[in-house]
């Protein structure tokens, strides 16, 4: 029968909204504002799960958050692991399974969006019970902007499971007034069904909105699924409430184990009775109002068993009213049944043995083994925890940031102090932000003086066996595994919890830690306050990466930069290599072509006729001011304040230690403004090393940077037809070489378009390369396109830029070299300036180990076989057989391609003490196997550099 | 964390970079040192435990390097100031 465990008339579930849904393949019906566990509950269904380890069925044991195995895998609308029953609400289409343990990860994409929202809060709030309601309140009344968070889908707290009136109205009456009030303040934002779950340092708090997952299949498409608050709050106040703990006692993992509080939310929220017949067991006040209501409900409670040795009057009476037989000093030592209970085992508990056993019959059994103050954010911020023996609890302390505790958080017991501090630390919050405040007044409720619980943290067990006391359900871990933990001389719960998994399930032993502690302080004879608790670390509650997230996922994971030709390039059908964020083209295969072929195409046309390529991407840094030469003496190895207006130099800069840092090119366009030219990877990064030595060391020089890049497309026309082309476009610009040589540039008009053109070549080839205005890229591109047309002008990647620029023993810094390179290891000693007292890097060339002969230098090789492309990263060593490892090793290739220049295959490697091996045989070891290949100079092509001309 | 960047105010750790100790200044002539007092200037560093003086730079806004007073037991930033300033607190 549907919903046979539902009452009539109780819970704040709507009963017009009914909702099917299916659990292990069975339909069910649940109703708006339950969760899949009291709608599980409701229909009877007690067993939701199997222990990880044990395979024992498990149950549900809490009512939210703190829940250790009612573990589900919800299957439709979408599949997520390793939730809680009691987290789950009942949604349209909700189709959900149980779990032991282990959940398993969707292979669908996730269509939902999920998105981030930053905020500032004069007042932050956590937790929306009556302390927080009231902290809120008085917060909102001062003219604070306040933000209040509550992890339910209504505010409330306790107060939703609770009867006593308030301001002699049931309680929700009081939440709804003030909310409503809430609701009516300008500057106040309340967020239901957000979990704050990490606080980091200067009141930075983290939360997750569930804006949609309780509408399931019926969520609108266009809202976020989920979203991260991120929340810079002035103050903050935590009325994070308390969560129940069990007592480690024998089969207290049977489904029908259940903590009292969470019963009595079942009860009242939910309109769920947890059984037919209930025994309790305590050790405080708390659970005695559970069993009078279910009492009152109509469920006989056999017995409540009262760990405390004398039981508090007014509590006893009240029993005796509703025929409930209260055993003091008396515990639960155990349960019997095949999946749920259907006995409990009772005893006296007298100097710490088990006397006058008794079996009642019961499907059942409320535990409290009393209440942890929620300190997950408090210790979070950096709190300090102390041990309260009054309570059996830890408790905050010392705060180290702006924050305030109230409620059951800290420790407070009835619904009066709750109140009061509400009020209380509302007022305090609002005042550290410099607001007067008058503490909203406290409704009329029932004062209550509780007595003081006990630390019964493990019932003895007279056998000796505690193999099935069980202290964290999720790791099935019982008393017996910490029994060997303590046995094997470990004394520090975070090594305990290490050495158990106690504590590191997916509720990070919410309902375990605390006890964990209590039970290695019975076994070890010591206070819990001697050990503490294991470190609390964000997230409070499990959060799934698509939050975390947001929408920087897919495209925007990382931004994607194309140069202002990309969508030529595409049409072209241009394949693309990642250059770090910018898409390059990489080679333009024709039909049937693979890559070899199309770059080889290219090659050839670069170097018999005539090639473009876009290398917009290149790195541009403008340089102006009156010290703008000197500042470029003392950066680059290369001297630039001789370079004469009009003119171009190669540049290299290196670390103040003498390693290559970055190479490029440096325009001098007038006397103090230059233009410098990076590699595509490095151009933030000399942006910011330059900026560096400018602020930090040379402040006094007048020099100003800034990044060009985006603002020049730079178009590489290549071969010895290239002034051919140009020529077509430039109108009266002189080409020749006495006019226009190599490393000069030149302003013109290209076709109407302004352009400044530049004779640099990274090819050996007779080049030029044209810069113009991002936006006329496309015009001067297709321009040259036509130009060329009936040369074959070919456009070319990447790769056939590599090709082409290694054939000449150009090395590309970070590829050829590796932060451990210098300028003469590379062979670039021409480009070190011996003329300048200094600049960077310079000290670093004399120092013994750049000094020395046989460091690794950039050499050319020949594999013996010309078919054989050795991988680029293959290791170099000296012979044909390999020696006993260690191996020494010579280096390594850092460049490989085929040459259609060459006919043949051929590399570039670093080498130990390549040049003096120049002519020598030396191996790379290829699939585990020496091959043999012959040490060159590295430049392969042209050597006389004859081409450059044209 | 807040870090206060004396040309834009407190603003999220996220926006800055870390640059190693502070007051290292780069010699007025290397040539003229030895090779272990250039090591020492290019590889040693302090380490201390406690208040360190280190340069900061406010990477995604100003741009700006300056210089922060960090206790690095706490990591709390007792003092943040503009390059070429001396620490206002030791
Ligand atoms: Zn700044």
């Amino acid at each position: 029968m549907d919903n046979e465990f539902r009452l009539a008339n109780a819970g704040r579930i709507d009963r017009d909204r009914p909702i099917p849904f299916v659990f292990d393949g069975t339909e069910y019906l649940g109703y708006a504002g339950d969760t899949l566990a009291s709608a599980l509950l409701a229909n009877g269904v007690h067993q939701v799960s199997r222990g990880v380890h044990s395979c024992r069925p498990r149950g549900i044991l809490a009512s939210g958050v703190t829940e250790p195995c009612a573990l589900v895998q919800v299957e439709e609308p979408f599949d997520e692991p390793t939730l809680a029953a009691t987290t789950v609400e009942v949604c349209a289409g909700l189709r959900a399974r149980g779990l032991s343990g282990k959940g398993a990860l969707t292979s669908r994409p996730d269509p939902a969006r999920y998105d981030t929202m930053y905020a500032h809060a004069d007042v932050l709030v956590v937790g929306g019970g009556p302390t927080g309601l009231l902290a809120a309140l008085t917060a909102a009344r001062a003219g604070a902007r306040v933000m209040l968070l509550d992890d339910q889908s209504e505010l409330g707290g306790d107060l939703l499971a609770e009867t006593a009136p308030l301001e002699g109205r049931p309680p929700i009456a009081w939440v709804s007034g003030v909310c409503a009030e809430l609701a009516g303040c300008q500057d106040v934002t309340v967020l239901p069904r957000t979990t704050a779950f990490g606080y980091y340092d200067d009141n930075y708090v983290v939360a997750c909105e569930r804006r949609t997952d309780h509408l399931g299949t019926a969520a609108p498409e266009r809202t976020s699924r989920q979203r991260m608050w991120c929340i810079r709050a002035r103050a903050v106040v935590l009325a994070t409430g308390a969560h129940e703990r069990s007592v480690a006692f024998s089969d207290n993992d049977r489904p029908g184990v259940m903590l009292a509080a969470a019963a009595r939310t079942y009860l009242h929220r939910y309109g769920v009775l947890p059984g037919r017949r209930v025994v309790v067991f305590t050790t405080n006040d708390g659970a005695y109002q559970a069993a009078i209501d279910l009492a009152g409900a109509g469920v006989p409670v056999t017995a409540l068993a009262d760990a405390r040795p004398e039981v508090p009057d007014d509590l006893a009476k009240a029993c005796a009213a509703a025929d409930i037989e209260v055993l003091a000093g008396h515990v639960v030592a155990g349960t019997r049944g095949d999946a749920r209970i259907s006995g409990a085992c009772l005893a006296e508990l007298r100097d710490g043995r088990l006397q006058g056993h008794r079996e009642v019959d019961c499907d059942t059994v409320l535990v409290s083994g009393g209440w942890n103050p929620a300190v997950h954010l408090f210790s979070q911020a950096g709190g300090g925890l102390r041990y309260d023996s009054q309570l059996a609890a830890f408790v905050p302390a010392r705060a180290r940031q702006r924050v305030f505790v109230g409620g059951a958080a800290r420790g407070a017991v009835t619904l009066a102090d709750c109140l009061a501090d509400g009020a209380r630390i509302g007022a305090q919050a609002s005042r550290t932000v410099g607001l007067s405040a008058d503490a909203a007044p406290m409704p009329a409720v029932l004062q209550r003086t509780p007595t003081p619980s006990t630390a019964l943290w493990l019932v003895p067990d007279p056998s000796g066996d505690y193999r099935r006391h069980y202290v964290d359900l999720a790791r099935d871990a019982t008393v017996a595994d910490i029994v060997r933990a303590t046995d094997a001389g470990l004394r520090s719960v975070e090594h305990v919890k290490r050495y158990t998994t106690v504590g590191t399930g997916h509720e990070q032993g919410k309902t375990s830690g605390v006890l964990a502690t209590g039970v290695v302080a019975t076994i070890l004879g010591v206070d819990p306050a001697e050990l503490g608790t294991t470190t609390f670390r964000p997230p409070y509650t499990p959060v799934t990466f698509a939050a975390l997230a947001g929408t920087d996922r897919g495209a925007l994971h990382d931004p994607v930069r194309v140069t202002a030709l990309h969508d030529w390039h595409v049409a072209a059908g241009a394949m693309f290599e990642n250059v770090g964020q910018w898409k390059r083209p990489w080679y333009y295969p024709r039909p049937g072509e693979d890559m070899a072929a199309a770059v080889w195409r290219e090659c050839v046309a670069a170097r018999r006729s005539v090639a473009m390529m876009d290398a917009s991407t290149l790195g541009k840094i403008d340089v102006q001011g009156r010290d703008a030469a000197e500042f470029l003496d003392r950066v680059y190895t290369t001297m630039m304040s001789t370079l004469r207006v009009g003119r171009i130099r190669y540049g290299l800069m290196c670390r103040a230690d003498g390693m290559v840092f970055d190479d490029g090119t440096v325009i001098r366009l007038a006397d103090n403004h230059f233009l410098l030219t990076t590699t595509t990877g490095n151009a933030a990064a000399v942006l910011d090393w330059l900026e560096e030595w400018l602020q930090t060391e040379w402040p006094h020089l007048r020099v100003y940077l800034t990044s060009v890049t985006e603002h020049w497309s730079t178009v590489a026309l290549v071969g010895p037809r290239s002034r051919t082309v140009l020529r077509r476009l430039a109108g009266d610009l002189a080409l020749d070489n006495a006019s226009f040589p190599f490393m000069a540039w030149r302003d013109a008009t290209l076709a109407g378009t302004t352009a400044r053109v530049c004779r640099i070549s990274f090819s050996g080839e007779l080049a030029f390369e044209i810069n113009v205005p991002w936006r006329h890229a496309q015009r001067i591109w297709t321009e040259l396109c036509d130009a060329g047309a009936d040369l074959g002008i070919t456009p070319y990647g990447t790769e056939t830029m590599h090709v082409l620029r290694a054939e000449k023993g150009y090395p590309i810094i970070g590829q050829d070299t590796d932060g451990t390179v210098t300028p003469q290891d590379l062979g670039l000693d021409w480009a070190v300036s011996k003329k300048k007292r200094d600049f960077i890097g310079k000290r670093s060339f004399s120092r013994p180990d750049t000094a020395r002969g046989d460091r690794k230098h950039l050499v050319g090789l020949l594999p013996v076989d010309p078919d054989l492309l050795l991988p680029e990263g293959c290791q170099l060593v000296a012979d044909a057989e390999l020696p006993a490892p260690p191996v020494p090793m010579l280096g390594h290739v850092t460049s490989s391609y085929r040459s259609p220049a060459l006919g043949r295959t051929f590399a570039l490697a670093l080498v130990e003490a390549g040049r003096h091996r120049v002519g020598r045989r030396i191996h790379a070891v290829v699939d585990d196997r020496p091959v043999p290949v012959i040490v060159t100079d590295p430049v392969f092509y042209d050597k006389e550099g004859a081409r450059r001309d044209g | 964390m807040l870090i206060e960047c004396p040309w834009c105010g407190p603003r999220d750790e996220t926006e800055f970079h870390y640059g190693g100790q502070a007051h290292v200044s780069y010699p007025d002539d290397p040539s003229v040192l030895t090779d272990e007092q250039w090591a020492r200037y290019l590889f040693y560093r302090d380490n201390p435990q406690g208040r360190f003086a280190e340069r900061w730079c406010h990477g995604s806004a100003c741009r700006r390097w300056f210089n922060a007073v960090r206790d690095t037991r706490t990591h709390q930033i007792v003092a943040t100031y503009r390059t070429g300033e001396s620490a206002p607190v030791t």
